[in-house]
């Protein structure tokens, strides 16, 4: 890959390969800015019987070439760079996460401790992480054999012990591992690769355990070299060089496309995390990002600049759906539809959805049971999430006799819904929901803010290809994921408390481009149109016991920005409490979609 | 355009049908190019590395790990029998030994000087890959596996539960809209494969293990009765693994919901005929769809005409909607309207026109069909 001064590239070709479709972008350099100005898609070409990955790449590329009127394909079937005025690109970028992305095994000696560390280092790179093996997770060293021999992985990350730590307890854990040989996905001439992540006294024992064949092992730094700091780093980097040196070259055609590119190619998660990360840190705001697939949910959480990701496996809306229902219960699914429906057929529907994934719904009912079971889906992911995102585990805390009545253990979560700033949401029940207000409702519903946020959508499914190109030019990667990546829905304004139905819970007023004031009783939900670039300045004033950020009852002056929806304003209180009788509950929930206008006749409605 | 791209289950009369059939791991194949077997042949076999057991000698003998190896009665290699003495400490003046005995069977395979952890392993496990189609093999893969080749006709479930298994094909239900249930199962359809016409119940999939059938196939089940048949609810359709002693497939999907007559006919065609079917799903990249195959003797003189391409959307194709407000109902292909449709949820796509058999017609997304391929 050649060095590019990120001052001369003034076309950049992005594409993601995802399972099922490339998705390609061409970003360019208009009128001093960078901006996002064509995009197409293609089938991924992974599988028989193509079989090559560049087919798809070339298709989607060629349709986005067909709309610039730019040639970007050459005559020898790859993509033309440097660009000149009128073909080819200055840089061209890939994520992947087609054949089912990184799969990964982490392993570590305390499953709170380095396993969860590991754990983090193996998520924030952009892996699936099948199972997460500890000395301490309950299971009998032959059941954790067994687990690791079923197991196909394309790697194993194994950690343990402090610096100067334990030895004995990781070489045990490498001793479980090696005899278990485990088999990699791909390739049986592939050598499984191993990172050691631990503590660097064990080094040589380690070494000795593997030494036997089979295995390539990488030793990085220790990612827990101390219990009160992690150092992820190096074995994230170790992740992503093995991700492209072995998996990446054992799937069809990438040995071609690695060519093609101008950066490392990213696993898609990783690159989204890269995104977010880069634009909380270039804002200094508290961001949230979510994305609800078929099959899985990525939630991905930046606050403080501490950045987490986790994947719930098994949530999504075709190929898990029936999974959602069976964890969220279907009492709990049904509390957000406002009519009868029949639990049986519903049932039947649901396992109907799971074995036939790409349908879409036809009627309202059907549309609104959906995004009912995505609100339980994107709430479990977030519960998950938070109680991932901790602070780390097994430190030592200093105590004074003030603590005594306020007790907290290490490991509370980080995630604190009253300081996130932006939420934003991709995957397509979010996406192409007809109406963004549909959007927008199941954000606040499931996500719960609290105070003062933001919300957005990824408006094409471009933060993958903005991720990798934050890596070689962050500047153009965060003008088009400000102007073009996000369509903002607006702000919401949520009290956090306890709020009496139909008595005061805040009084607010506006000024700026937005000029009016009022009162939301407890329990109510209201709308205030404000376009896309209206900003004003809000000026809140809770009741006692409510809280919009400064404190119970402290009134609180912020500027909020408009958007495709506009201010919403939730006095609904938090946890927000929906009511156990059916008919009662109905009535409340139909109360908050008329409030907000969620399912009203759409003048334009999104295309599927 | 009057073409579109929308894919269907596969039914059909004929078809030149290849299975592979691989080894887990590298091994021994027992067929030949040429070779013809039967469903039950074994066709390659092998021996996966017994369990790992360990034993953490370090704690029982309260000794450094570094002096475990001192007190090895046995060294990396030897075999073990269970309840043999493994390791012995060397005592007080040779008295007030402390002997550890082996709690499993097998070799020695590490002793560890960091942990003091013992690894066993035991005896290795056979493996037998069986042909489970009769056919003759066409290409052979050394140490690996073999493809297996027949005139078959085909049908391709919708979802299954179970793994491979064969039978004879017996006719359970009368028509494609009678419901399965336990009293049309009797005592000699065991090691059969059952068809069915409707829903089958839980109380039916039963009896069919009861009396031992191979295999158990009908047009709808319940989700409630599947739960209950499996003990859990299954959340992703990822299936083949369960160990229920039968195989069940259902041809169209979940709820009240007939066979489609076609398929109930071509199977009523084979009764009597030795079939085999494998249950296995897998709803994600890759899909993996449960099947029905049935060898045949001789290839069908009058093959089906085959008016339309492959898996392209055409007027007057047939298809089954697969989604509400029409779940279930198939009919024909009246229409296909280029430009997007504004549906009832609000969603804009693209649709198609559908007739059904009884003159209504609808409009449907066309992602909510699916073809009937023949």
């Amino acid at each position: 890959m050649t060095q590019i001064d990120p001052e001369q590239i003034k076309v950049i070709l992005a594409t993601d390969c995802g399972s099922t479709t490339t998705k390609a972008i061409l970003i360019e350099y208009v009128d001093g800015e960078y901006r996002q100005t064509q995009r197409g898609e293609a089938p991924t070409t992974v599988e028989r019987p193509f079989a090559d990955v560049t087919m798809g790449v070339v298709n989607s590329v060629t349709e986005i070439g067909e709309l610039a009127g730019r040639r970007l394909v050459g005559d020898d079937g790859r993509i033309i760079s440097p660009a000149t005025d009128t073909e080819g690109c200055d840089i061209y970028i890939s994520t992947s996460s087609a054949g089912g992305g990184l799969q990964m095994m982490v392993a570590g000696v305390i499953a709170e401790m380095t396993a969860a560390s590991a754990k983090r280092a193996a998520l924030g790179a952009g892996s699936i992480v099948m199972d997460v093996i500890a000395a301490n997770d309950g299971r009998r060293p032959h059941d954790q054999i067994q687990r690791i021999r079923d197991l196909r992985p394309d790697m194993i990350l194994i950690s343990g012990g402090t610096d100067g730590g334990t030895t004995d307890k990781v070489v045990q854990i490498a001793e479980l591992v090696a005899p278990a040989k485990p088999q990699p996905r791909f390739g049986s001439d592939y050598e499984m690769p191993i990172i050691y992540a631990g503590n660097k006294e064990a080094r040589e024992a380690i070494s000795d355990v593997f030494d036997e064949g089979g295995f390539d092992l990488q030793i990085v730094d220790n990612l827990r070299p101390v219990l009160e700091r992690e150092n992820l780093s190096p074995a994230r980097d170790k992740i992503h060089d093995i991700f492209l040196e072995h998996v990446m070259a054992q799937a069809p055609g990438y040995d071609k496309l690695m060519g093609w590119t101008g950066a490392p190619i990213m696993p898609t998660p990783g690159a989204v995390g890269d995104i977010l990360q880069t634009v909380a840190r270039l804002q200094g705001i508290n961001v949230v990002g979510v994305d609800i697939g078929g099959a899985t949910t990525d939630v991905f959480s930046v606050f403080n600049e501490t950045f987490n990701r986790t994947v719930s496996a098994n949530l999504g809306m075709s190929y898990s759906i029936s999974n959602v229902c069976a964890e969220a219960t279907m009492p709990n699914v049904l509390r957000w539809v406002p009519f009868d429906m029949d639990e049986r057929e519903l049932r039947n529907h649901v396992k109907n959805k799971m074995i036939r994934p790409t349908t879409i719904p036809q009627t309202k009912e059907a549309l609104m049971f959906e995004q009912a079971v995505a609100r339980e889906a994107l709430r479990l992911a977030y519960k998950q999430h938070k109680e991932f995102a901790t602070t780390l585990k097994g430190v030592q805390q200093q105590r004074t006799v003030g603590d005594t009545f306020s007790q907290q253990t290490g490991g509370m979560t980080i995630v604190d819904n009253m300081k996130l700033d932006l939420l934003v949401a991709s995957g397509g029940v979010l996406s192409h929901a007809p109406r963004m207000h549909q959007t927008a409702m199941l954000l606040i519903d499931a996500f719960e803010p609290e105070g003062v946020t933001a919300l957005a959508k990824d408006s094409i499914f471009m933060m993958p290809h903005l991720g990798v190109l934050a890596s070689v030019h962050p500047k153009a990667a965060e003008q088009v994921f400000d102007r073009d990546c996000l369509v903002y829905l607006g702000t919401c304004v949520c009290a956090k408390g306890t709020p009496k139905p139909s008595k005061p819970c805040f009084k607010y007023q506006l000024s700026g481009d937005c000029n009016e004031s009022g009162e939301i009783a407890g329990g109510d939900l209201k709308l205030i149109e404000m376009a896309p670039d209206a900003r004003a300045t809000i000026v809140i004033t809770p009741a006692r016991g409510i809280d919009l950020g400064e404190g119970p009852g402290k009134k609180i002056e912020k500027e909020v920005r408009g958007g495709t929806v506009g201010l919403i304003l939730d006095g609904r209180g938090r946890p927000l409490a929906l009511p156990e009788e059916r008919a009662a509950c109905q009535k409340t929930v139909q109360g908050w979609l008329d409030a907000l206008d969620v399912y009203a006749e759409e003048k334009e409605p999104a295309a599927v | 355009m009057a073409k579109a791209y929308t894919p269907g289950l596969l039914v059909t009369q004929h078809k030149k049908h290849r299975c592979m059939r691989r080894l887990p791991i590298a091994g021994e194949v027992k067929v030949a190019k040429g070779d013809h077997v039967t469903a039950d042949d074994v066709v390659a076999e092998t021996a996966l590395p017994g369990d790992v057991n360990p034993i953490n000698l370090s704690n029982q003998l309260s000794l450094p790990p570094k002096d475990v190896i001192g007190c090895m009665l046995k060294k990396e290699g030897d075999p073990i029998a269970k309840d043999e003495p493994i390791a012995q400490t060397k005592g007080i003046f040779g008295m007030m030994k402390n002997t550890i005995k082996s709690r499993f069977e097998g070799t020695v395979e590490t002793v560890s000087p960091v942990t003091g952890q013992v690894i066993i392993r035991g005896a290795p496990l056979p493996v037998q890959v069986r042909a489970y189609m009769g056919g003759t093999v066409v290409s052979v893969r050394e140490h690996e596996g073999c493809e297996i080749e027949a005139d078959v006709a085909y049908v391709q479930g919708i979802f299954g539960v179970g793994g491979e298994t064969h039978g004879k094909i017996v006719l359970a239900c009368d028509s494609h809209e009678q419901e399965l249930t336990p009293d049309r199962i009797t005592e000699d359809m065991q090691g059969m494969v059952i068809i069915g016409g409707a829903r089958m119940t839980v109380a039916a999939i039963k009896r069919a293990q009861s009396v031992g059938a191979a295999a158990i196939i009908s047009g709808g089940i319940d989700d409630q009765d599947l739960k209950q048949l499996l003990g859990y609810d299954l959340g992703v359709a990822i299936t083949g693994r369960e160990n229920l002693g039968i195989t069940v497939i259902v041809t169209e999907g979940f709820g009240e919901i007939a066979m489609a007559e076609r398929t109930f006919k071509m199977l009523r065609g084979h009764d009597g005929h030795e079939t085999s079917v494998n249950g296995a799903t897998q709803i994600r990249a890759g899909v993996m769809r449960p099947e029905i195959i049935i060898p045949l003797a001789s290839v069908p003189t009058d093959q089906a005409d085959h008016r339309f391409e492959e898996g392209q959307l055409e007027i007057g194709r047939t298809l089954r909607v697969i989604r509400d407000p029409w779940f279930g109902m198939i009919g024909e292909v009246t229409g296909l309207p280029t430009e997007p449709h504004v549906l009832g949820s609000g969603s804009k796509a693209r649709v198609l026109e559908v007739k059904f058999p009884s003159g209504e017609t609808a409009i449907v997304p066309r992602a909510n069909v699916e073809l009937i391929e023949e």
